[in-house]
């Protein structure tokens, strides 16, 4: 090997810093997807009737769909029987008993910067740990409960609160909503479960840290967050995969359900393995995220930070049904080298004086190609509902795409649709003249970035901003030029 | 001692040569002025000495502070105190010029070994700077040069130079556009900065700048060379007569 590609694969590994495997004993199934197997991941589970019964039903929907190709993304068929659709660390402990846990797998998040035991855990943040298949921490447990709060890995509410999941799964996202979400209802494994009671006010805030560790291996979260009448939440995830040469799948499954006066704060921090810089390798991340605004004057709010996955195909959404409800997307979406990103949102407004913010920042480096693809409807019963849409992309380079493809659809005269958009790019000029004042080519890169994304930024909770900020910066390394 | 030594320095663009061997010492602590006519090279100079990768250096040698200064690359020229006040300052949508002001400060101060500046330093230090130049403060809270007038970003170049206190600062025709106060506000801002150690380089047009500053050197730039160099009365001469008939003696 030459020193001049030396030098390039030093400069991917320091680009993607999470791409390490941990080598751990685990037990999966062999590749395949049919009946059995989910009767068995159903099983494994100890999961109740209804439960396998919806997986199944999901299943013999899916069977009777194509897959959906009307996304920029460019792909080679996926092969679904390629896939183990279950994975687990062999020495899994009880839920919940973080002093069993593998020390192996606590480095592993150690070294993502997510400690798990509770005094060196960030303050004020419980987290979930879901490794592939199986969520294997859940943190700060008695503090919430003490609140009555219920935060645990979804496959445990299943069992443990039937009635809850029964009443609320796929209430937003049916399991027949689209290609995707139709797999991840037949096949899902974990992911997080979150419950305020009425009234109150979640005194942390909730995170889950999502980790795809074995090849060939698909990972579907399903993750389901209920804010009862008055209650509120904060919550975010992040996503990290090692680097491998084969794409991985992730299907992803998120429903919001915000009772009246709730308000449930919903962020994400992306950074799935992207491939490297010829475009090979990469989590393909199709993912349906949805909030149903249920009540009146309830509030969901979506952030996002992409920046990983070589396919991004996702577009949290808002159903803003009770009166004076209130829906927003804050979106930052880098695609380089060859990343493709295919991001938005809708805002579907029903109910009367209903309001949604839309701002969503694009930013396209090497040969990226960035798709921003929104919906804002305004349904017959909204009056005077009101939506405000800024979409901005930013190109870096010459070889860099984005497009913007929105939709706005009014059935109210007295509903309100504004829509902004700008592309701008970064020249040589900018950079020779931040040059010129001393930066050097990445910094001044890295600022014009985040100056371009600062109105998002300040949107994410506060440490999350900071580590946001790096991650922009170190994503972008090397782009220019 | 001399702070910036070109010595026999040829520079092309796109193969066409524009600069034929440029011979020049500036010693610490004075000013020079390049004058010429349109075309002469007098901003190929300075964007070269700047490091622009739009010119490409045939031949000759650089000296900064005795140091190879054409080794360097841009930003590290400006980290060893070299500043170019642009003829035309880049916008940069999007990023707030408090911001841009306070990285770059801070870059170049941790390169020197100086302790950073917090907000509140930069905002003090910002706020004096901002009123000597005449500026209003909002111009802080805008992005880099957007919607900025012509004045307004001359100004903001001086004010990077004021709060970045180069060792040798180029100024490139940070006159043209100005009106007469202006002119003024910006010659005192350029005065000010004037010490036994800092030099200057300006490129103008005109005597009018120079009427408020007092250049050591003239020299005139013309198709590429130096053909004359003089004291300030030299400037006064040209504006009086034009280049013409240096052109002549050029051919003669």
């Amino acid at each position: 090997m030459s020193t001049g590609s030396q030098n390039l694969e030093s400069l991917i590994q320091r680009n993607y810093t999470a791409g390490f495997v941990t080598d751990i004993e685990q037990e999966t199934f062999p590749p395949g997807l049919d009946e059995a197997m989910i009767q068995r991941l159903s099983a494994i589970k100890e999961e109740p009737g209804f439960m396998r019964d919806w997986r199944l039903a999901a299943f013999r929907g899916w069977q009777r769909m194509k897959e959906p190709h009307w996304s920029i993304a460019r792909y080679d068929p996926i092969d679904y029987q390629g896939f183990s659709y279950y994975a687990s660390p062999k020495s899994r402990p009880a839920a919940g008993a973080l002093e069993d846990i593998d020390p192996k797998l606590l480095e592993t998040y150690e070294k993502l910067g997510i400690p798990l035991h509770e005094r060196a855990a960030l303050a004020g943040v419980a987290v979930d740990a879901v490794f592939d298949s199986v969520s294997v921490a859940t943190t700060f447990r008695e503090t919430l409960a003490r609140a009555g709060v219920v935060f645990c890995p979804i496959s445990e509410a299943i069992r443990d609160y039937p009635e809850l999941v029964r009443a609320y799964l796929g209430s937003v996202v049916p399991p027949g909503d689209n290609f995707f979400a139709a797999l991840n209802s037949a096949v899902f494994t974990d992911g997080s479960f979150v419950y305020i009671p009425k009234g109150v006010r979640c005194p942390l805030e909730l995170s889950t840290y999502f980790r795809i560790n074995a090849a060939k291996t698909g990972q579907f979260e399903r993750t389901l967050i209920i804010a009862d009448e008055g209650a509120s939440v904060s919550y975010l995830e992040g996503c990290t995969a090692p680097m491998r040469d084969e794409n991985q799948l992730h299907a992803a499954v998120v429903e919001l359900v915000a009772l009246k006066d709730a308000e449930i704060r919903y962020a994400t921090v992306q950074n799935w393995y992207p491939g490297n810089e010829r475009g090979e390798g990469g989590i393909y991340n199709f993912v349906t995220k949805r909030g149903e605004c249920r009540g009146d004057r309830s509030h969901i709010s979506w952030v996002q930070v992409e920046t990983g996955s070589a396919i991004t195909w996702k577009y949290p959404s808002c159903v803003l049904r009770g009166n004076d409800s209130v829906g927003e997307f804050y979106s930052i979406a880098v695609a380089r080298n060859y990343q493709q990103a295919d991001t938005g949102t809708k805002m579907i407004h029903l109910g009367r004086r209903t309001r949604s913010t839309i701002l969503s920042k694009g930013i396209s480096a090497g040969h990226g190609h960035n798709a921003y693809r929104g919906l804002v409807r305004m349904g017959p019963a909204a009056q005077t509902a009101r939506n405000y849409t800024q979409c901005d992309s930013l190109l870096i380079g010459s070889d860099a795409r984005a497009d913007t493809f929105p939709v706005i659809e009014v059935e109210n005269a007295s509903a309100h649709a504004e829509h902004e958009a700008t592309t701008s790019k970064i020249s040589a000029d900018q950079l020779f003249y931040c040059r010129q004042r001393g930066l050097t080519e990445e910094e001044a890169t890295g600022l014009i970035v985040n100056g371009f994304c600062r109105d998002v930024l300040l949107k994410l909770p506060l440490e999350f901003a900071v580590e946001a900020q790096k991650l922009l910066s170190v994503t972008l390394e090397g782009a220019v030029g | 001692m001399n702070l910036l030594e070109i010595r026999n320095l040829h520079v092309s663009v796109e193969d066409r040569p524009v600069l034929q061997g440029i011979d020049l010492a500036v010693p610490a602590g004075e000013m020079h002025v390049i004058m010429g006519p349109n075309g002469s090279g007098k901003s190929t100079l300075v964007q070269t000495l700047a490091g622009s990768e739009a010119y490409t250096v045939r031949e000759g040698q650089v000296l900064f502070a005795g140091e190879d200064l054409l080794a360097l690359k841009t930003e590290e020229r400006a980290q060893r105190g070299l500043f170019l006040a642009f003829q035309y300052p880049v916008e940069i949508p999007g990023l707030g010029n408090a911001l841009f002001l306070r990285t770059i400060v801070n870059a170049i101060r941790k390169t020197r070994g100086l302790p950073e500046w917090d907000a509140l330093d930069f905002l003090s230090r910002s706020r004096s700077a901002l009123e000597q130049m005449d500026m209003k403060p909002e111009l802080l809270e805008r992005s880099v040069n957007q919607g900025f007038s012509g004045g307004e970003k001359k100004r903001n170049e001086i004010l990077q130079m004021r709060l970045l206190e180069p060792r040798l600062a180029l100024l490139d025709e940070t006159d043209s556009g100005l009106d007469i106060d202006a002119l003024r506000t910006v010659a005192r801002g350029i005065e000010s900065m004037r010490d036994s150690q800092r030099s200057f380089l300006l490129v103008t047009h005109y005597q009018r700048m120079l009427d408020h500053l007092r250049p050591d050197r003239i020299h005139v730039l013309i198709q590429g060379r130096i053909v004359q160099s003089g004291d300030a009365d030299l400037a006064r001469m040209l504006e009086k007569r034009g280049y013409d008939w240096l052109l002549r003696e050029q051919r003669a």
